[in-house]
């Protein structure tokens, strides 16, 4: 269980430490294959390509990652929702092969399966290193995605309306989703993974956050 | 679960939740209690009973959606969370419309006595409704009449039935349909069959458009469209089909006046058109508590006065563009033709069939068919290809010359940008400036080789996707294009907007763009030499193939030397793309949040795209492949302290 976040003045902050909150940068720099050192990108081919006399020196320092973890019980609902896919995935195949008899339908099994049992093995425990997010009177900064990562960020003042939902199997794990939705038609932020609780309170908190910020956050 | 703000249920993306009046009154009819911000109407999925909040146990999305249902039946129900976490978007509702069987709250202007007159629309709507119909029934009548089976009286009565039914239609619409401007509300209400009760806040009118077909014109009318905003819901509009042009024009200068002491609040453009620029966003809080006052006081107009409130003088406005007849040059370079050809024939087509005529049973396309059938076939292609160009060529500069016909952009005393053109149907358009999030300068291929450009803009309300929504200016010379875009945004230069000078990316995008255009064409040839011996009779297809590569090349090299970014004072600068070269200048306050992402493949050559996030237009614009360090920079300088940063 994560602990209870409590609004200090401007962050989350964890209160039981029962499961270790990341710090600010620490850990992860390191922690994730592939993506070791990508703070430590400034410079990276910047000489090669000023022009116009525009100056590129880069004046903000790095990005740190979103403080928060998702809950420890979010791998075990992606294994399931994984594995649910990949049996789908088989099933369509099986009952094919039952119908027509092809052989090379055989072959696709074997490899579904095969591709299919490393993604739900590999895939929760990767995306569980790298789902991050954060939420304070400023904005709500979330991290996502294994393979492909996708930063979001959303002035508090930006933001319409905060939603909390549970699919059936997220509730078979007490989690929950909180979904933040901007005038944008490019999409929510969404914070899969959390406590039912927690995501009910940052819900609230959210809530009581945004409303001091009227205007038409567009 | 869910936990809107107060108001918010019934604001569609884009839109001022005005349920936040800074004195918690939501104004639509909602008991504010509903939401209280208390969080006790939350739902939150408590311990206790996890599963038993809201009337669909079952689907675990509980929650405020299902106490807002009820207030709002805009086919909102309370989603099920697995519905809701594929797309996750709020179902979009009306701006401010008040639904059909929703009561207005007794504070609600509309409906209280100091709402306007209910007008009607004009009686000549009820010669042009058959007029616009008849179109459609000529082939109807005629097959009735001339392949009948009945005997001669029958046969008449069959076709004048049609002529009768939609005539009462016309007329049932102009007897029931009922407008009014009230002091907060523009209402309409009608319909015999089809029953409507419209009702949008004025303070949420973005845009308000005229539109006047022939037939409407014939009979000096125009069909009125308020919008809020929405882009593309039906609800957020309220179309008046028709009125007189000068009450058309009476509703457009009413409606989107923002001058000071007009009941409706928001931005305000008086005077000096450059404040408008500032009053996006939240500033707009203090106006509305400002005017809220005198929303009672200027709201207020006898009944029997249908203007209800002052409609602000009528002027000329300044001229910011008007067609050069030396830009028909591009029309032939548009798609327009194809689309307006294809869509005669198909009509023509359909007419034909409808009046039961076989179009392959002429003698002269058989005629027709048996000449092609004796040339080779390469001549046959080339003239099918050259008579297809002919016509679209024909067809766009038709398609250029009929929508843009005494095209006129203008700048309104009241700020607003209008826009109006059209040979045989005429339209206005008016942008509200305070909705203006920036502007894009788009080349199409074709355009770009003969220098022409095409201007847009970036707003909330407007569809930058549909055809001519947003369009400032038809297919123009580039400079012209970059000239009217920055008069659109209030810029004195061009290179402060559209036309800035730009940062080019880095190396790493050069090779991305490469890999990713050379790599499927590779492929791509390969599998057509493979095939090579499968299908004979295409031994030129091979190659044929080889020139795949290196014409994707030079795609990919375009495509690099187009990308580039700047960030100008005002605004954020984004150019990019090849078959349509691109250039944004997205307003640094109109990007309500960014989106960086990184692809397995970007990590590699250690770049990210940014995504400026907008409430306008698109929804958002892409810096491609810029390094991280840069991304965090531009974000940092247009949002300084959002990122957080170690």
């Amino acid at each position: 269980m994560i602990g209870v976040s409590v609004l200090k003045r401007t962050r989350y902050v964890p209160l039981d430490t029962e499961t270790p909150i990341m710090g600010a940068g620490g850990r992860v720099d390191g922690a994730v294959g592939g993506w070791v050192g990508w703070a430590r990108w400034p410079g990276v081919g910047l000489a090669g390509w000023q022009s116009g006399g525009v100056d590129l020196t880069p004046t903000a320092p790095p990005l740190r990652p979103p403080e928060n973890r998702v809950d420890p019980r979010a791998p075990r609902w992606w294994t399931v929702r994984a594995v649910l896919a990949v049996a789908a995935a088989l099933a369509v195949q099986l009952v094919a092969l039952a119908g027509t008899g092809l052989g090379w339908l055989v072959g696709t099994l074997v490899v579904t399966a095969v591709v299919g049992a490393g993604y739900a093995v590999v895939m929760p425990r990767w995306r569980y290193r790298i789902h991050r997010w954060e939420a304070d009177e400023e904005a709500v900064y979330t991290l996502v995605g294994w393979l492909r990562l996708e930063w979001r960020v959303a002035p508090i003042s930006r933001i319409q309306t905060i939603d909390t939902a549970l699919t059936p199997l997220q509730r078979l794990f007490g989690l929950a989703t909180v979904t933040v939705t901007t005038a944008s038609s490019a999409g929510p932020l969404r914070i899969e993974g959390l406590d039912a609780d927690e995501a009910a309170r940052l819900a609230r908190r959210l809530t009581e956050i945004t409303q001091s910020h009227p205007g038409d956050a567009t | 679960m869910s936990d809107p703000r107060p108001g918010a249920p019934e604001v569609p993306d884009g839109l001022v939740p005005d349920g936040l009046a800074p004195d918690g009154t939501a104004p639509d009819g909602l008991a504010p209690d509903g939401l209280a911000p208390d969080g006790s109407t939350h739902n939150g999925p408590s311990p206790d009973h996890p599963a038993h909040d809201g009337p669909f146990p079952d689907e675990g999305a509980a929650s405020t959606a299902a106490s807002t249902a009820e207030a709002a039946p805009h086919g909102r129900r309370p989603r099920s969370a697995a519905e809701a976490a594929p797309h996750g978007r709020r179902p979009r509702s009306a701006a401010g419309v008040a639904p059909e069987g929703v009561a207005p709250g007794p504070g609600l202007e509309g409906g209280g006595p100091e709402g306007g007159a209910w007008l009607r629309l004009d009686p000549r709507v009820l010669a042009v409704f058959p007029l616009r119909q008849a179109g459609a029934l000529i082939p109807l009548v005629a097959v009735l009449l001339i392949s009948g089976q009945g005997q001669g009286a029958w046969q008449l009565l069959g076709a004048l039935i049609p002529v009768a039914v939609v005539l009462a239609v016309g007329v049932s619409k102009w007897a029931t349909v009922r407008y009014r401007v009230g002091g907060e509300r523009v209402e309409l209400r009608g319909g015999l069959l089809h029953r409507e009760q419209r009702s949008l806040r004025r303070d949420r009118v973005r845009t308000v458009d005229l539109r006047a077909n022939p037939a409407h014109r014939l009979f000096g009318l125009t069909v009125v469209e308020i919008g809020t905003g929405t882009s593309s819901t039906k609800e957020g509009r309220l179309s008046l089909d028709a009125v007189t042009v000068a009450e058309g024009e009476r509703l457009r200068r009413l409606l989107l006046d923002r001058s000071p002491g007009t009941p409706h609040t928001g931005t305000s453009h008086t005077g000096t058109p450059h404040t408008g620029t500032s009053h996006t966003g939240t500033p707009d809080t203090g106006a509305r508590e400002a005017s809220a006052p005198e929303a009672g006081a200027g709201a207020v107009g006898r009944p029997s006065d249908p203007g209800v409130t002052r409609v602000p003088p009528r002027d000329a406005g300044t001229e910011v563009a008007r067609l050069h007849a030396s830009w028909l040059r591009y029309a032939p370079l548009t798609a327009s033709g194809l689309v307006a050809v294809g869509a005669v024939v198909g009509t023509a087509f359909r007419v034909a069939n409808d009046a039961g005529v076989d179009v392959a049973s002429w003698a002269t396309v058989h005629a027709a068919g048996d000449e092609l059938d004796a040339v080779p076939l390469w001549v046959g292609v080339v003239a099918l290809v050259a008579s297809v160009l002919v016509v679209a060529g024909l067809g766009s500069v038709a398609v250029y010359v009929e929508g843009w016909w005494g095209y006129r952009l203008t700048r309104e005393s009241d700020g607003t940008l209008r826009l109006r053109r059209g040979l045989l149907t005429t339209r206005s358009l008016s942008v509200e400036q305070g909705r203006m999030r920036g502007a894009e300068v788009a080349e199409p291929l074709l355009l770009r080789l003969v220098g022409g450009a095409r201007c847009a803009a970036i707003t909330t309300g407007l569809d930058a996707k549909t055809s001519n929504r947003g369009a400032l200016l038809p297919p123009a010379p580039l400079a012209e294009a970059h000239r009217v875009a920055a008069a659109a945004l209030l810029l004195a230069d061009p290179a402060a907007g559209t036309d800035a000078p730009l940062v080019r990316h880095p190396p790493a995008a050069l090779r991305r763009r490469m890999t990713r255009a050379v790599a499927p064409a590779a492929v791509l040839t390969l599998a057509v030499w493979a095939l090579n011996d499968v299908l004979p009779g295409f031994g030129w297809s091979w190659p044929a193939a080889l020139l795949l590569p290196p014409a994707a090349a030079l795609l990919a090299a375009d495509r690099y030397r187009n990308l580039g970014h700047s960030l100008r004072a005002e605004y954020l600068v984004i150019s990019q793309g090849s078959l349509v070269r691109r250039r944004v200048a997205l307003q640094r306050r109109g990007i309500i949040g960014w989106r960086l992402r990184q692809s397995p493949f970007q990590r590699w050559a250690g770049v990210v795209t940014l995504d400026a996030v907008t409430a306008a237009g698109a929804g958002r614009y892409s810096v491609v492949d810029v390094p991280l360090a840069r991304a965090v920079e531009l974000v940092d300088q247009v949002n300084p302290g959002l990122l957080p940063t170690a």
